[in-house]
């Protein structure tokens, strides 16, 4: 709308009487227009233009994503914005809400803080309840009758969670699951129970929501149980099997699922303590989370005489109008083809849609949504696809089911083989971003489509062919709607040039992130077409991988990190680089973290572990797990004496928390006299090599478990890695120490000892594979010694020796020639060196409470002897813990 | 908490009204930082050899509102001074304090000069 200038200030005059045009002459952000007040801005071309006003209703992730998406228009000069959202908190990622009580605060779920709305001149009123809209005269009316007119009305309410109607769903102890002020509902709900020594949770609702409360639940040690209606799991993304599947999985993680279960009533006089069902039964629990499903917020479209669906929800066409002139809804308001989407990503795509179209696009909603999701539920993988459950006489399905892993993995593929209609993968999805590219492309399949499932078995080619041979259009990233082209083309032309401009310039990756790896792969293959080098450097001060470095410093004998910056790197470090330098000399010349303090990281720089409070916690050895009473009491007294909480550790020995800086040192000279050393908790490096009690006590005993394992403890002690290790040794087969959830494990068979390497626990578990059988203590220290020397050398940073092994070009069985076979030479080298950094091993404990000048570093202050003031703590269970974090 | 917080305001040089000796500069590692007391006050101070400067600010993490900053790893985002929390790798820029993470808290910066071989920093009150 361009007007003369005379007009202009006509209306500038009328509308706004008590604007001073001097004060509020502002540049805009966008350098077309200077800003005369909200309503006009002027036009450096010399015409006035009259700003249209878009009022958004909702700031949830869709409400956010409109704004994104309509700031980035050249257009933008053109819109005032103004966006009401009822929570107190800007819009955060509700996708990742389960994160909230393990990892995430509020303020790192947040899509964006507050300052983005205010420097994107977004006027954003949180707590404002919008109680009415008039689309008649074009205004919304706040819960505090304040009017605001608007041009276009965006409606993203969003939507609330469904109660089903049964009785008694008032009472005290039943919640829903949807926003984050209902997590701190339920939150201070369980500490009340606690105290009452109750704590069955149980979830109502075995869908998707319901497994993420559920996995919320679990992350607050509550006991808790699902409780579903249909006769499986996730009804409308899995197949019995595939419910069966995952039903397994979350029941080894002690949650209780209860499939094909009404439930009639919930029981209890004021506060809940039982459910009935309506075959009779009956199911005590002190908390009930019920999320069973969404219902479309569309009471404020529905007072203000907008059009509703029969079952709910705001209807619009496919350029998300609704049936009032200028207002529009998205999100899970919204009713588009007769269906509400609560998914994030057709969500972002009705934003997109709203906002070409107030923009004068021509941009359209696609007329099938396609509802394929992957994600992680309670720490396993799931994901469905296309049509997951269609199976007839024109489409076949091929499963695949490994009840030993967990793993189900079904695709629908037509009778003649050509085309790919959906599928299901629980347990591994790893499979699922090429499954879906198929699907959704139409592509072509290979000769056997089980391939697909079960890889190629047999021949060295892959089943799926390259990235590269995706079409243009191939969706890559479904939460912001970024295709291959989007990715590949900027790069091609040069626009983009790493990994961070790809993201930055496209937003891919950052929704659900479950595209991340094949972003990553995709932006591999573009930059090797491009004849260009992707290399995986270890931060902006070195153009070298961890191994080329080790290698470097190592053949040109350099003594400490200033040298190795300056001969192969530039800048002053940081971070990232200074702890990776620290391992690699540790890993060369067995150097303790005593010799180059200021590169150590948080840990090893006062080698003890920095606690939630900043102070420390403290773990002597105790290889094997094995003790003396007298050497346990002396721990107690140690504890006492400093008034330590004191645990028994994962790696059966001691741990002893809220030991001051200053007072590390004594502490230690009291353990050190009695005969402890450096348990290296701290580091990066060998922790424990657990064991179970063998043949020296146990009936079932093989071998001695227990003896073997302190040798290799002590072997191995000090011993720094790019990541952590853990041994475990077990006299026989029954595994009572889980070395085949450690680094190295060794079990005892008739033979002598099978030796298991690569596995882990922590957040992806795996089990150890086998490397060689029927060993003898000498030969197994041989491979033990080959095998880790192998791994330091070649491990990125912070590579565990599971992903290190699935990296690992060949695999296991590259390893074993290695290790066993000697196939690349090296073996005697490798002993050589382990042998080199067994014998320069010194406890660095020892080491710095014998020196003062290492000492000077355990003060807190440099100018006063006093102790960090800010420390406080609160009782706990007759000891003591720090004050919570606010 | 937050009045801890308020306690840490940054001090420009012009600003400094007393420069408060707080120790040799040899009791200060090369490369790394150590903390001091003034007042109620927690101060930060790092011996940035490779770059032949010092640099101060609240031992303070506005994060989670531990005292451990001087704690952690100094070293450089392009050229930028900065600070690694040791807790969470929060990094914060020791010219200005701003967060180099991209959120929104920030921290409070001083100046400090060297006097044979004393170390100032400088203060407002």
């Amino acid at each position: 709308m361009n007007f003369s200038l005379s007009q202009a200030y006509k209306i500038y005059n009328h509308a706004i009487s008590f604007f001073n045009y001097r004060k509020t002459l502002i540049l805009s952000r966008n350098l077309n227009y200077i800003r005369i007040n909200t309503y006009l801005y002027l036009n450096l071309n010399q015409t006035y233009v009259v700003m249209r006003k878009i009022v958004v209703v909702g700031n949830g992730m869709v409400g956010y994503k409109f704004c994104e998406k309509l700031i980035a228009r050249p257009v933008r000069g053109d819109f005032q914005i103004q966006v009401f959202g009822e929570e107190p908190s800007p819009a955060y990622d509700r996708v990742h809400l389960s994160e909230y009580f393990s990892e995430k605060g509020k303020d790192e779920l947040l899509m964006a803080p507050r300052s983005w709305y205010e420097e994107n001149g977004i006027q954003l009123r949180t707590s404002s309840l919008i109680a009415e809209i008039n689309t008649e005269e074009k205004e919304v009316v706040t819960y505090k009758g304040e009017k605001q007119s608007y041009d276009y009305l965006v409606l993203a309410t969003g939507s609330s969670a469904f109660i089903p109607p049964i009785k008694g769903s008032e009472k005290t102890g039943v919640f829903v699951y949807r926003t984050t002020e209902d997590l701190d509902a339920i939150k201070t709900y369980a500490k009340k129970l606690r105290k009452k020594n109750k704590s069955k949770t149980t979830v109502l609702g075995g869908g998707l929501l319901g497994l993420e409360a559920a996995n919320a639940a679990k992350e607050l040690g509550l006991e808790t149980s699902v409780i579903e209606f249909a006769p499986r799991l996730m009804p409308r993304q899995l197949d019995d099997a595939g419910s069966n599947t995952l039903i397994r999985k979350i029941e080894n993680l002690n949650i209780k699922i209860l499939t094909n279960k009404a439930t009639s009533e919930i029981c209890g006089e004021e506060e809940i303590d039982a459910l009935t069902f309506t075959d009779g039964s009956r199911y005590e629990t002190d908390m009930l989370i019920i999320s069973a499903g969404i219902r479309p917020r569309d009471e404020l479209a529905k007072t203000g005489g907008l059009k509703i669906g029969e079952r709910g929800g705001i209807l619009v066409n496919n350029k998300m109008e609704t049936s009032a002139k200028d207002v529009y809804a998205i999100g899970e308001a919204a009713l588009y083809n007769n269906a509400i989407y609560g998914l994030v990503a057709p969500g972002y795509n009705m934003a997109e849609v709203a906002v070409s179209q107030i923009c004068g696009g021509d941009k359209t909603m696609a007329d099938h949504i396609d509802m394929s999701t992957q994600l992680k539920l309670i720490g396993t993988d799931v994901a469905s696809f296309g049509n997951p459950f269609i199976e007839n006489d024109e489409v076949s399905a091929i499963t695949y089911e490994n009840k030993r892993c967990g793993i189900y993995k079904r695709i629908n593929v037509s009778r003649d083989g050509k085309k790919l209609l959906g599928g299901i993968l629980v347990g591994d999805a790893s499979e699922y971003q090429n499954l879906f590219q198929i699907y959704i492309n139409g592509m072509k399949l290979p000769e056997n489509p089980e391939d697909l499932i079960l890889g190629s078995r047999g021949g060295e080619n892959t089943a799926m062919g390259s990235m590269t041979d995706l079409p243009d259009t191939a969706q890559i990233c479904s939460c912001e709607a970024i295709s291959k082209g989007d990715i590949c083309n900027p790069l091609e032309t040069g626009q983009c040039s790493s990994m961070d401009d790809v993201v930055a310039r496209t937003k891919a990756t950052t929704g659900c992130g479950g595209c991340k790896p094949m972003v990553t792969d995709l932006f591999n293959a573009t930059m090797k077409t491009l004849g260009k080098e992707v290399k995986e450097v270890i931060c902006e001060h070195f153009d070298f991988n961890r191994q080329e470095l080790l290698d470097l410093i190592k053949i040109n004998k350099v003594k400490d990190f200033n040298e190795a910056l300056n001969l192969f790197g530039k800048g002053h470090g940081c971070e990232k680089c200074k702890p990776v330098l620290a391992s690699i000399f540790a890993s060369i010349t067995m150097e303790t973290a005593n010799k180059q303090v200021t590169i150590q990281d948080s840990n090893d720089k006062f080698l003890a572990n920095i606690q939630r409070n900043g102070t420390y916690s403290i773990v002597p050895r105790i290889p094997g797990g094995e003790i003396t009473p007298d050497k346990l009491m002396t721990i107690g007294a140690v504890a006492k004496k400093f008034d330590l909480y004191t645990k028994i550790t994962g790696g059966q020995r001691i741990d002893l928390f809220g030991a001051e800086l200053h007072q590390l040192p004594e502490i230690w000279k009291e353990l050190i006299d009695a005969g402890f050393e450096s348990g290296h908790a701290y580091g990066k490096s060998l922790r424990t090599v657990k064991s179970c009690v063998g043949s020296t006590w146990c009936r079932f005993g093989m071998h001695e478990s227990v003896s073997f394992a302190i040798q290799i403890e002590e072997r191995y002690r000090g011993l720094r890695s790019p990541h952590k290790l853990k041994g475990g040794v077990s006299g026989c087969i029954r595994e009572c120490a889980e070395a085949r959830g450690k680094d190295f494990g060794i079990i005892a068979v008739e033979s002598g000892w099978n030796l298991y390497v690569c596995g882990n626990g922590g957040a992806t578990p795996k089990h150890a594979i086998l490397l060689a059988e029927g060993l003898d203590d000498e030969t197994t220290i041989k491979y033990l010694d080959r095998f880790l020397m192998y791994y330091i050398h070649t491990a990125a940073p912070l590579m565990r020796t599971a992903p290190w092994l699935e990296k690992l070009d060949g695999g296991i069985e590259h390893l074993k020639k290695v290790v066993i076979e000697d196939s690349l030479g090296i073996a005697e080298d490798l002993e050589k060196e382990m042998e080199g950094l067994i014998t320069n091993y010194e406890c660095e404990w020892k080491q710095a409470i014998e020196d003062p000048e290492m000492m000077k570093r355990f003060k807190h202050f440099v100018n006063s002897d006093e102790g960090d003031d800010n420390i406080s703590y609160v009782p706990l269970r007759d000891q003591k813990m720090p004050r919570a974090w606010t | 908490m937050q009045e801890l917080l308020a306690q840490y305001q940054s001090v420009a040089l012009p600003e400094v009204v007393r420069w408060v000796n707080v120790g040799k500069a040899e009791e200060f590692p090369e490369n790394g930082g150590a903390c001091i007391k003034y007042k109620n006050k927690q101060i930060a101070v790092f011996n940035f050899t490779r770059e032949s400067s010092w640099y101060a600010c609240q031992n303070l993490c506005p994060h989670k509102l531990e005292m451990v900053l001087s704690r952690g790893m100094i070293g450089d985002k392009e050229g930028i001074p900065k600070v690694a929390c040791p807790m969470h790798k929060k990094t914060f820029s020791l010219k200005d304090g701003n967060n180099l993470n991209g959120e929104d808290y920030k921290i409070a910066v001083y100046p400090v000069k060297i006097e044979s071989e004393n170390v100032y920093i400088g203060f407002i009150d």
